[in-house]
């Protein structure tokens, strides 16, 4: 490792990376502007200037830009020189010359690197008594809010949105001191990824605009490391809290999940915890003369929990504890899995294979690595959003790799490297139903039916392995595609094959196993992505329980009288017709959850469920990583755990080992110990009399303010402050100061940096993992020197059926998910219902795009305004799935028009 | 016994000195303008709220006495929507005052607030605003920050130049 001298000091520094990343890996303060560990340096801000010397006898030395030099053995360079010095402090004097005396009114205050730079830099006191150049702003959709006025012009923006993210409609405009970042004209930013804009910019020119909704400074909220629950990826948050509503989230780098960025739908699809729907106190339906009036509502469920003939029906998105607490109370024989019967096969032979076969599931940053990748029927964007941002990096890896070799340049020279690779990309290969937003990049990219996609898949393992069954009658399209992707495959170190729900077919999941698993034999180390749909169905399924429908039949059969149902709604997982059967039936429903729906009209008993926000819990994501998430505040109602309302009920109902668990901590140990396959799941997080310097780690940063005003005007002798018997977190501003461990870090802050660039100083390196290891724990992993149980039956082609359509289901990221619809921002960018047809089958319908078509399924009369897609097969129609007003709750189905 | 003599005609001659005691509360005390009292929000010369809710007040509180949450107008005006001080804390620093970067908070010559009730110590937006811009006449903050309200555009501010065209292909 080279040896480097700082101010005649001297430092061991890894190889291959730049200076300013070699001093801000060792905790030395160097402002930078342009310069961002995922996005590279390219030298545009000047900020980060040094002074190198030729040797040591060398006083004069000369400036540097440290972010475009790379470290050699034995350079000397000086941070404090005084020139050095003076040259930032002037670099930011310049950069401040046009920018706006805003701060009272900006949302960046508080939390904001070019505050931090200017103070650091000591540039106290404006030379510049001139005008100053304004911009008009542009309305760029409920997300982002934005303000040219602030801009200094480093670049960084467009550098993620375009380059890094794949946006097209953001872009610089304008010339010399003029140049302008916006859009070529007003409108809504069409990249899934905008909101990470209001990170990346390192002033308010970009801010969260559903933050300045309800308005609060980075230093008075009150914030937690938590897991995002907007679809099965588990990308990791901070979710910040004020006056008992959330009003921020922000990314927590996990180093091997979501890294530095976020999708919109994590960011902003928080706002359902402060919705007006939220069920807040509990509620016990009961006829006007009945006498059970103040009873307490546990004594209410008591009398109805009827000894074998009480169910339990668990939740994809409810955390562990609560499913595992519902599991034992109602007994293993009486737990339900409440997922669609679609879902529970897929996300289960998804397990299954992760966990019998050879090949390792992929982390999102092993994705972001691999040099092939293969997509089977499914739309990435919008089912696990963030893994096409990685899908988009896997592709540009092989480029970069070659051209750094060519021009001899490392590869954080982001221009350089850039201009060498040009549109030069590694392979992809995608097949789904219908055209997707990674096609541009996708070497090839075919569309076809589902069964047809499993069919090349397994035409694909076939070419790589003679082991696998021959697939009969492929077209000639068909057989070139499968060849073309299986010698692609054959070159590859480390593709990846990527599956999931979102093609709605087993065969699908089948066929890439097949393909993984047949790469592996030939020494390839390959690896295998199975999307999931919700934020814990992997953990659901790996507790295990009957089927859903089993439910509703012991219901029908008058074996079930009371059901217990857990942060869910059936109606979203059972087709309307047998969920209202399913109610006619059962007695009494007692429902936990957030938000009134559907269900919570048929329940005879709703207790308060607390969201992400108000509880602690345990997720496993479809990686099969176990991550805790953190309560962020203490709701001033009687809202609270499911589990912690779980095991209220097993108190009163004296349930032999239920009654004996008070905290988390408890039900994490119980689950660890029951349960081999969550073994090591009490480790996840220190325990809650974990102390550092004898102190809890505070919610609160050291400057949140108002605590003897906020509660005032209830009473003026202020409360005692809420208290966490569950984990080592405070909730009040009390407590140690330092970096505590990596899976409970309730905010990035060091002294000096305020903004998020401050994760820097929480990294081993910038860019590399948390101090203490990244969070989160693996509970899948291969099973490698078995026997590798090959998929043999091959499906048959699918081929269009007179007066018949195939209904394949389409995700949206803005709708398709359940809680994030509750946000206003999301419900303005949630599509209408439709159904997309193929030109011919539209052409023999009668009808065209707008027209609403009419038809029938299991009973039910559906009308959906016409969509014409010509990448579409004919014979199979779209429909997006869980859009409010949509009803048809299964696909893939064959429906007769 | 000199001294004691010298002490006894220093006192005798004292009576024939101006008194410094007031007859308070007959007689007020005459407060010098900058003395820090009584916390009261400010208006602009317009008669807008001057208070922009930017935090920095309830920051700089060493009591924590401060609380208050920002919202906006249709004009894009930031104001409070309630801004409460609970005067049974604050202990009149006046770092507040410093803090602000509107004049918004003002401390006022006046120290009669006592009240038998604590309760009525917490002072909620009513009683805090006052109809006069205080110690800094003529001061508004959005002629001179960045961002365009309604009646001020882009390019409005003092010190500033007419909104770029970004279409323009002058030099």
């Amino acid at each position: 490792m080279p040896i480097i001298h700082i101010d005649n000091k001297a430092y061991e520094v890894k190889e291959g990376k730049n200076l300013l990343e070699a001093c801000l890996s060792l905790g030395l303060n160097l402002p930078y502007f342009c310069w961002h560990p995922a996005l590279g340096a390219v030298g545009a801000c000047r900020q980060c200037a040094v002074k190198v010397f030729k040797d040591e006898e060398d006083k004069k030395g000369k400036i540097i830009m440290s972010c475009m030099e790379p470290v050699k053995d034995q350079l000397r360079l000086s941070i404090d020189d005084k020139d050095a010095r003076n040259f930032r402090e002037h670099v930011i004097g310049w950069l401040m010359t046009n920018h706006p005396h805003d701060c009272a009114v900006c949302d960046e205050g508080g939390s904001c690197h070019l505050q931090d730079m200017t103070v650091m830099t000591g540039h106290s006191y404006r030379d510049y008594h001139f005008t100053k150049r304004t911009y008009n702003n542009q309305y760029l959709g409920p997300f982002l809010n934005h303000e040219m006025n602030r801009c200094i012009q480093c670049y960084r923006c467009v550098r993620f949105y375009k380059d890094f993210a794949g946006g097209k409609d953001l872009d610089v405009f304008a010339a010399h001191n003029h140049v302008y970042f916006g859009r070529q004209q007003e409108g809504t930013l069409e990249s899934e990824f905008s909101g990470n804009l209001a990170e990346i910019c390192p002033t308010g020119v970009f801010t969260d605009k559903t933050l300045k909704q309800h308005y609060t400074r980075k230093w008075d909220l009150t914030s937690a490391a938590s897991v995002c629950q907007g679809c099965g990826l588990g990308c990791n948050i901070i979710a910040g809290e004020r006056y008992g509503a959330v009003r921020q989230i922000t990314n927590r780098f996990n180093g091997a999940v979501n890294g530095y960025f976020l999708c919109d739908r994590g960011r902003y699809g928080y706002e359902f915890v402060n919705s007006k729907q939220r069920i807040k106190t509990p509620m016990v339906y009961h006829g006007p003369l009945d006498k059970a009036n103040g009873i307490p509502v546990l004594q209410h469920v008591q009398q109805r929990m009827k000894p074998g003939k009480t169910i339990g029906i668990g939740s994809p998105r409810a955390s562990l504890e609560s499913n595992a607490v519902l599991k034992e109370l109602v007994g293993a024989e009486n737990f339900y899995l409440g997922v669609s019967a679609a879902d529970h096969d897929l996300v289960s032979l998804s397990l299954k294979i992760l966990q019998q076969g050879p090949v390792r599931s992929a982390s999102l940053q092993d994705a972001a690595a691999a040099d092939v990748v293969l997509i089977l029927g499914e739309d990435v964007t919008n089912t696990a959003p963030m893994l096409a941002l990685s899908v988009r990096q896997a592709i540009r890896r092989i480029p970069v790799a070659e051209v750094i070799n060519q021009i001899h340049m490392p590869a954080w020279q982001d221009a350089a490297v850039r201009e060498a690779v040009q549109d030069n990309k590694g392979p992809l290969y995608i097949l789904n139903v219908q055209e997707t937003k990674l096609d541009e990049l996708a070497k090839g990219a075919y569309h076809t039916a589902p069964d047809n996609i499993a069919r090349i898949g397994f035409g694909v393992s076939h070419l790589l392995s003679s082991k696998m069954p021959e697939v009969k009658g492929m077209s000639e399209q068909g057989k070139a595609i499968a060849g073309e992707i299986a010698a692609v495959l054959k070159t590859a170190k480390n593709p990846l094959i990527i599956a999931g729900y979102g093609g709605g077919s087993e065969a699908i999941i089948k066929a890439a196993a097949n393909v993984a698993w047949s790469l592996h034999d030939m020494g390839i180390d390959a690896m295998l992505t199975y999307t999931v749909p919700e934020c814990n169905s992997a953990g659901l399924e790996m507790l295990g329980g009957h089927r859903l429908e089993s439910a509703v039949d012991r219901a029908l059969n008058d074996e079930a009288e009371t059901v217990i149902v857990l942060e869910n709604d059936l109606y979203r997982r059972l087709n309307q017709h047998r969920a209202e059967q399913f109610f006619g039936k059962v007695k009494d429903v007692i429902l936990l959850d957030h938000l009134y729906n559907p269900t919570a009209e048929k329940a005879t008993i709703i207790l308060p469920a607390g969201t992400f926000a108000e509880s602690d819990g345990t997720l496993v994501n479809n990686e099969g990583r176990a991550q805790r998430f953190f309560q962020v505040f203490s709701p001033d109602s009687a809202v609270q755990e499911s589990w912690r309302w779980l095991l209220q009920i097993a108190n009163t109902t004296g349930h032999a080992t239920l009654s004996a668990l008070e905290h988390l901590d408890d039900v994490v140990d119980h689950i660890a110990r029951s349960y081999k396959v969550f073994e090591g799941i009490d480790t996840l997080a220190p325990h809650a009399g974990f102390r550092i310097a004898g102190q809890k780690v505070p919610r609160e940063p050291h400057r949140f303010s108002g605590r003897t005003a906020m509660q005032a005007n209830v009473n003026v002798s202020e409360p005692r402050p809420p208290q966490d018997m569950d984990t080592a977190l405070s909730f009040t501003m009390e407590g140690y100061r330092g970096e505590p461990p990596s899976s409970m870090i309730p905010f990035f802050w060091a002294p000096g940096w305020n903004s998020v660039q401050s994760v820097n100083k929480f990294q081993v390196e910038t860019g590399g993992p948390l101090h203490d290891g990244n969070p989160g724990r693996r509970l899948i992993e291969p099973h490698v020197n078995g026997h590798t149980p090959f998929y043999t039956e091959v499906p048959e082609p699918y081929l269009p059926l007179r007066e018949h359509l195939l209904l394949v289901p389409l995700y949206h990221i803005f709708g398709s998910e359940e809680l994030s619809i509750h946000t206003p921002g999301i419900a303005e960018r949630i599509p209408a219902p439709y159904i997309m047809l193929h030109s011919e089958d539209a052409k023999r319908l009668q009808v065209t795009e707008g027209h609403l078509l009419h038809f029938t399924d299991n009973g039910h009369h559906y009308t959906l305004p016409v969509i014409v897609n010509d990448t579409l097969q004919e014979g199979v129609a779209g429909i997006p799935v869980g859009l409010p007003g949509m009803q048809i709750s299964e696909a893939p189905q064959l429906i007769k028009v | 016994m000199f001294s004691l003599v010298r002490s006894m005609w220093l006192i005798f001659l004292h009576m024939f000195h101006k008194r410094e005691t007031f007859q308070y509360p007959e007689q007020k005390a005459p407060l010098p303008a900058r003395w820090r009292g009584r916390i009261a929000l400010t208006r602009d010369p317009d008669g807008g709220e001057r208070c922009v809710g930017c935090y920095l007040c309830a920051a700089a509180c060493p009591v924590d006495c401060i609380s208050l949450q920002a919202t906006e107008d249709e004009a894009g005006r930031r104001y409070p929507e309630f801004f409460r001080i609970n005067f049974s804390r604050c202990i009149f620093c006046g770092f507040c005052e410093e803090a602000c970067p509107t004049y918004a908070i003002q401390l006022l010559p006046d120290f009669e607030m006592a009240e038998y009730n604590r309760q009525n110590l917490v002072y909620e937006k009513k009683d805090l605003l006052i109809n006069s811009e205080g110690k800094y006449p003529g001061y508004n903050y959005y002629n001179v920050a960045g961002i365009a309200i309604r009646g001020k555009d882009k390019g409005d501010a003092q010190q500033e130049e007419p909104p770029v065209d970004i279409k323009s292909l002058i030099p």
